[in-house]
């Protein structure tokens, strides 16, 4: 068994139990929490995957960003040892619904799409290919998205500055 | 200058000559992380005795001079205490998520450590996106105070997490924007290539105007991230008793103070890194002989000692500046230094792209 299986298996690991205590436990500080170490997993994922960026921006971004503020919002809320357990049947059924569609769909394009080998090599990809990239303005180059990422972003700000600010 | 890759390369070769090639890995990895963590552990031991004595000759006291020559024992006596001090346990509080605070808040300082170059080939991890890295690594760090700050079910305890996690998530975003203009200078993220690039002079002097601004922008982000005076509302002892860490006895709260110190030292340690050369020696352009006898002085020595200069620097500040108000600290956050970083980032990308840099 090579060091890669372990590493994988471990995180896997790691990230399946701690996705199903998020989904059963009963406080939304806890599930908070365990959502944490999902994204950990994630990003260790990318890291195995010499994907250097995409881990740190996926440590920055969820890890340090998204969770921080999950757990803001429930600790301004004041709702973090509320019990959550729903116990209402139709919330169940459409819950298994939703989750059964979602693993169908996905084991299907899973099993049906041709993934591409992989050609990364060991350094990950340059800094300075994925900066061009992001703003280049070429074929298969990504300045568009950027851009209307970042109106996006400009429009939420001005929204909670709105909604913030005093009459 | 020693390159520590050669010994690394030859540690490396003689496990691979004695053992299958996955153990010599597996037995690389522990070991890299035992001297990681001897490292982390005899630093935090040396800040908090620098601590001491530094605070008490600005307040011309001694500090500590009875255990051991100078006090020197002091330190391990105050762990020992710790050590054997009860542990306590909160009525209705969330058992797990109160143990598992002051480990996410250590993982997030020791992930952080362990970037830091200490001489050429002499780092843990060294990525192609290092600094960028260090930045998510330490931004986790937050988790740890606001779930500590939550689960002690304490009121003051709330509080302080509150204000902590307001102020840091405030402060990362200036501390981003001072090391994005680094970056911009040196073209490079990988941090034995930064220090590589200013073994011919370091980029305080290389950037000039604004790399000093960035400089300053960066002391003054760091000191507040970091949680301590001027920036110390989340622990104001005077109104919160001590902030998030409250409820914590024994090792609970020694494992926050060791953070706390080392997160003191991996900031002036960044520092030094990407504005004043990291292990590179002095260096001055036409002066051969001089820069000659400088290669003498080994790169441990010189990352140490510009890493303590910036400490000393640090603890200068904390121990002379009153504790700021948190509407001061907001409003000279987002109405001082993000503006200022921003527009420093800009002169700073006309420099590189005109070339007015050495």
């Amino acid at each position: 068994m090579s060091i890669n299986l372990i590493i994988f298996s471990g995180l896997a690991f790691m990230m399946v139990i701690a996705a199903l205590f998020a989904v059963t436990s009963s406080k939304i500080m806890r599930a908070t929490t365990l959502l944490l170490f999902v994204l950990f997993g994630t990003a260790g994922l990318y890291f195995m995957l010499h994907y250097t960026f995409l881990g740190a921006v996926q440590i920055t971004v969820y890890a340090g960003g998204i969770v921080v503020l999950l757990i803001f919002v429930v600790l301004l809320l004041g709702k973090g040892s509320v019990d959550v357990t729903q116990t209402s049947m139709r919330r169940y059924l459409a819950g298994t619904v939703t989750a059964m569609t979602g693993m169908i769909i996905t084991i299907y394009l899973v099993n049906t799409t041709q993934f591409a080998q992989g050609t990364v090599n060991a350094d990950g990809v340059a800094m300075r290919e994925l900066g061009l990239a992001l703003m280049g303005t070429e074929k298969y180059n990504y300045i568009l998205p950027f851009e209307v990422m970042s109106v996006l972003l400009l429009a939420c700000t001005v929204g909670a500055i709105l909604i913030a600010r005093k009459k | 200058m020693i390159d520590f890759n050669t010994i690394v390369t030859a540690i490396d070769s003689f496990l691979e000559s004695v053992m299958p090639h996955q153990l010599a890995i597996v037995v690389e990895c522990i070991l890299a992380a035992v001297c990681a963590l001897v490292a982390y552990l005899s630093f935090a031991i040396l800040m908090i005795y620098m601590e001491r004595k530094v605070c008490a000759s600005f307040q011309c006291r001694l500090g500590p001079t009875r255990v051991g020559k100078w006090g020197l024992l002091q330190v391990f006596s105050d762990v020992f205490k710790m050590l054997i001090k009860e542990i306590i346990e909160i009525k209705n509080s969330d058992r797990i998520l109160y143990n598992l605070a002051p480990f996410l808040v250590v993982m997030s300082s020791l992930i952080t450590f362990s970037c830091l170059p200490f001489a050429r080939g002499l780092q843990v991890l060294d990525f192609n996106i290092g600094i960028f890295f260090i930045m998510a690594a330490s931004s986790f760090g937050i988790l740890g105070i606001l779930l500590a700050g939550w689960s002690s079910n304490n009121k003051f305890s709330m509080i302080g997490a509150m204000r902590s996690g307001g102020q840091m998530i405030s402060y990362e975003l200036s501390m981003g924007l001072s090391i994005l203009t680094l970056v911009v200078l040196s073209g490079t993220m990988q941090i034995s290539e930064l220090t590589e690039i200013q073994t011919k002079g370091w980029f305080i002097f290389r950037g000039h105007i604004p790399a000093i601004i960035a400089f300053i922008i960066y002391i003054i982000a760091g000191n507040a991230e970091t949680n301590r005076a001027p920036f110390d509302l989340p622990e104001a002892e005077s109104e919160l008793t001590a902030g998030f860490h409250t409820e914590y006895s024994g090792m609970g709260f020694g494992l926050f103070y060791v953070a706390e110190f080392m997160n003191m030292f991996i900031i002036a340690g960044i520092a030094s890194t990407i504005f004043l050369g990291g292990w590179a020696p002095f260096y001055i352009s036409g002066l051969d002989t001089f820069n000659h006898i400088m290669c003498y002085i080994p790169g441990c020595v010189w990352f140490i000692g510009k890493t303590l200069f910036v400490v000393w620097v640090l603890m200068w500040i904390r121990w002379t500046f009153p504790r700021l108000r948190i509407d001061q600290v907001l409003v000279l956050e987002w109405k001082y230094l993000v503006p200022i970083g921003l527009l420093n980032l800009l002169i700073m990308t006309i420099c590189v792209v005109m070339g007015w840099t050495f």
